[in-house]
């Protein structure tokens, strides 16, 4: 068991200027679930591999506990890959398979065994150990690769997007095996993937990396519900929050005939960069569907209904005089603006419907800067 | 509405005849030459196609193009590598719904899956000598920067190379292309290897296929010290006196000898010049197979090539041209030599080996049957003799593939009880 430190941590790849990862400071807490996530290139698995040993540290440090391993050569790391290689050997029992590395390293027999059947425990996989893997399901095989990884009791379990040659379907079902085994085992983890669902869904914790920098880490809730800057806002979340630049005029922002009062602490930290404009979130959820006319509602021109059963989503343009100024923007596209609607009283394609923002459910930025000012 | 898209820089419409609407695991017999042996991680089948072999892949489709991209830098690295057909993309069953994509690569020809080799019950060097053409491989595809993440027996297909083999990359899925590998990612590579290799070696050794006197750690511990030993060779600093300089062209010489050739060599003297410092920059491979085919044309194996320079060159000394062009005594050896002595091997047997790789093998005979003679046997009647007592006997080394279609697959066998017996691991040859 132990932390793992990311002190200052910096990878510069020869030939480039720019840090693919750029002074990283992170902690992660003992048996911590901590989750890299960032679209392609933002840095979270040359972290991981910096962790690994398997790229230079270039500047900072990297410690796994009190030991600094900057230096280190991977296998004397004391992690464990998990789900580099799961291809299993046919004529071994489930046990050898799982434990083989172990009998390499020279284990005796007996500790072997304990370790085995442990894990075997722990993975529903007791009944079969003496069985060879063309007796199991593709699901039970997957666990035994994971069990090869936890037979080695490592200190840190490390996983780079272990799930993106699965299917739909086994993806969902590996995710949630993986997030309750790393539980039960309470084994530090470091987990990277591209997609906020996994994220969200799997981490105690959770690290938005773009560009090489760190935007914020935080709990999936703290991450969904403050994001610190307009990046983190737009990529954790599903569907994606609508983001708009309003004006602002004596403590109001305005766009159209929609108007947010502003809180006095924002309107304080608004400089002369942001232009007399500010950047304001406000997530599917945070609208609600009023009638035509009702003040400070936007007209939204319906394009699409997603209908999800317990929930329905309208994708649309926003029409009107709010439209030319908004420069709106969601994960649907530019100028689309994403509503969440009572799914027993959904809109026609076509139709316009009028929404507001719900009072104390939007997110201010800094149009300058994109920082959070609420 | 089809979609179905192949995306190939060489593109051969016969690929549109396979059955892209049926999952792969599901593909009838008739078009199938062959299933893979052992459990993978995905559904993959060989089929026949215009006198090629393909291996087909069923994966998702960011993976399919990742490695469909990978195997074709390594190409224009010119590492030993599967050759990538195509992705077929867009795949939709007759209900319409979406199937996985499929990577497509060509079987490479007179190539030897570990178990077979194992299994022929070869020599007892054998073992050994994968592990040298695995070493070989690593050390090269370090070279170029490209971290393979999954490095194993099963990934690698072997070649016979004259005496050793030529070991080729297989499969790229887990491998990275770096500008330049650090050193804990050439570590990791090996250290992988190290325990996939004895793992699999374990494995053979649990079906009863491995003759019990091989020390499976042994073997795994020699691919660690021959890579290191290889990559010292090939890049390591060496410092001498001013006064040994042709300790420059002795490095040289190893590294050719190793069959590589250097491309670049950084030469730095001290201040006072006492020291030299030397350390090769740029090494290619295929020193042999280069300069054969500058001379003759045949484009083979490296330890093929040495073999067949050597003969080249007891040639020059017999007929004593050592004056002549070498282009024409190299063009006339091959007229006069080599391709009389392939083409007096009959037409059926000839496809069971490479041409090369007769030659060398006719070679060997000539020397054993020369020495149990007493006498120098000439080329014709040491090549009659290998074809009736050697060759007529070995196996068809042309396609050896897993299992035949219609045998059952282990993948689709999931429902096999724990009393079954284990899988027998003969091999099915392809003709």
């Amino acid at each position: 068991m132990a932390t793992v430190t990311f002190d200052h941590a910096t990878r510069v790849y020869p030939g480039t200027e720019r840090p693919a990862v750029d002074q990283l400071n992170l902690h992660v807490e003992d048996g911590e679930f901590l989750v890299l996530v960032g679209p392609s290139g933002c840095g979270k698995s040359t972290s991981l591999r910096m962790l690994a040993g398997l790229e230079d540290v270039n500047g900072g440090s990297i410690l796994i506990g009190d030991r600094d391993v900057t230096d280190v050569q991977p296998k004397d790391r004391d992690i464990a890959m998990v789900f580099q290689n799961y291809a299993l050997y046919p004529h071994m029992s489930v046990a050898d398979n799982m434990g083989f590395a172990l009998k390499i390293a020279g284990k005796p027999k007996a500790e072997i065994r304990e370790r085995v059947e442990e894990a075997a425990k722990i993975l529903d996989l007791t009944e079969y150990l003496d069985r060879k893997p063309k007796a199991l399901s593709g699901g039970q095989r997957q666990r035994v690769a994971m069990g090869r990884a936890i037979v080695r009791q490592p200190q840190v379990f490390l996983m780079d997007e272990p799930l993106s040659n699965l299917d739909a379907k086994l993806r969902v079902q590996t995710r949630t095996q993986i997030a309750s085994l790393q539980r039960r085992l309470g084994v530090t983890t470091v987990y990277v993937t591209h997609d906020q669902t996994e994220a969200l869904t799997m981490g105690d914790r959770i690290a938005v990396l773009k560009g090489g920098l760190l935007q914020q880490v935080g709990t999936p809730r703290e991450m969904y519900d403050t994001p610190a800057n307009v990046f983190v806002a737009g990529f954790i979340g599903s569907p994606a929050m609508n983001i708009a630049t309003f004006k602002v005029d004596d403590g109001v922002a305005h766009v159209g005939a929609a108007r947010v009062p502003l809180e006095r602490s924002v309107v304080e930290q608004l400089t002369d960069a942001d232009g007399g404009k500010i950047t304001i979130g406000f997530r599917p959820e945070a609208l609600d569907v009023v009638p035509q006319g009702t003040e400070n509602s936007m007209p939204v021109a319906v394009n699409l209904v997603e209908e999800l059963g317990s929930d329905a989503f309208v994708y649309g343009t926003l029409v009107g005089p709010a439209a030319e100024e908004a420069e709106v923007r969601s994960g649907a596209g530019d100028n689309q603006v994403i509503v969440r609607i009572d799914p027993r009283n959904v809109p026609m394609k076509g139709d316009t419907i009028s929404v507001t923002i719900k009072p104390g459910q939007s997110h201010v930025f800094s149009a300058a800067t994109g920082n959070r000012l609420s | 509405m089809e979609q179905l898209q192949i995306t190939s820089a060489a593109p051969d419409s016969a690929l549109l005849d396979l059955p892209w609407r049926t999952p792969l695991a599901d593909w009838p017999a008739d078009v199938l030459a062959a299933l893979p042996r052992g459990i993978s991680r995905h559904v993959v089948r060989f089929v026949r196609l215009d006198g090629r072999v393909l291996a087909i892949k069923e994966i998702s489709e960011a993976v399919a193009f990742r490695e469909y991209d990978l195997l074709r830098q390594l190409r224009k690295l010119e590492i030993p590598a599967v050759r990538p057909v195509g992705v077929v993309t867009g795949r939709l069953d007759d209900d319409g719904e979406p199937l996985e994509a499929a990577l497509v690569t060509e079987h490479l020809a007179f190539s030897l899956p570990y178990r077979a080799v194992f299994s022929q019950a070869l020599r007892p060097d054998t073992a050994a000598r994968l592990i040298d053409a695995l070493a070989v491989l690593l050390v090269r595809l370090h070279l170029v920067g490209f971290y393979w993440g999954d490095v194993s027996l099963s990934n690698t297909l072997f070649r016979r190379d004259a005496h050793q083999f030529a070991a080729y990359l297989v499969d790229a899925e887990t491998g990275d292309l770096h500008r330049e590998l650090s050193r804990g990612q050439r570590e990791y590579d090996v250290d992988l290897a190290r325990t996939n290799i004895i793992g699999e070696l374990m494995d053979l050794a649990a079906g009863e296929l491995l003759d019990e006197d091989v020390d499976e750690l042994a073997i795994g511990d020699a691919l660690v010290s021959r890579y290191a030993e290889l990559w010292e060779a090939l890049t390591g600093v060496e410092s001498f006196g001013s006064d040994e300089r042709w300790r420059v062209a002795a490095r040289i010489d190893r590294l050719n000898d190793l069959g590589f050739d250097v491309g670049e060599l950084s030469i730095t003297t001290d201040i006072d010049g006492t020291t030299v410092r030397i350390q090769p920059q740029v090494v290619d491979a295929g020193h042999h197979s280069r300069r054969l085919f500058r001379l003759t044309g045949l484009d083979v194996q490296d330890n093929q090539a040495r073999r067949l320079l050597n003969d080249l060159d007891s040639y020059v000394a017999a007929t004593d041209r050592q004056e002549d062009d070498p282009q024409m005594v190299a063009h006339d050896w091959s007229q006069n030599i080599f391709q009389p002595t392939i083409r007096a091997v009959p037409r059926d047997l000839r496809r069971k080996l490479e041409p090369a790789q007769l030659f060398h093998e006719i070679l060997d005979h000539r020397w054993f049957i020369s020495e149990q003679a007493g006498r120098d046997v000439p080329m014709p009647e040491a090549t009659a003799s290998y074809v009736e007592h050697v060759l007529r006997h070995r196996p068809d080394e042309k396609a050896i593939l897993g299992a035949p279609p219609g045998e059952q697959d282990l993948d689709a066998d999931v429902d096999a009880g724990p009393d079954s017996a284990p899988e027998d691991d003969h091999f099915h040859l392809s003709t």
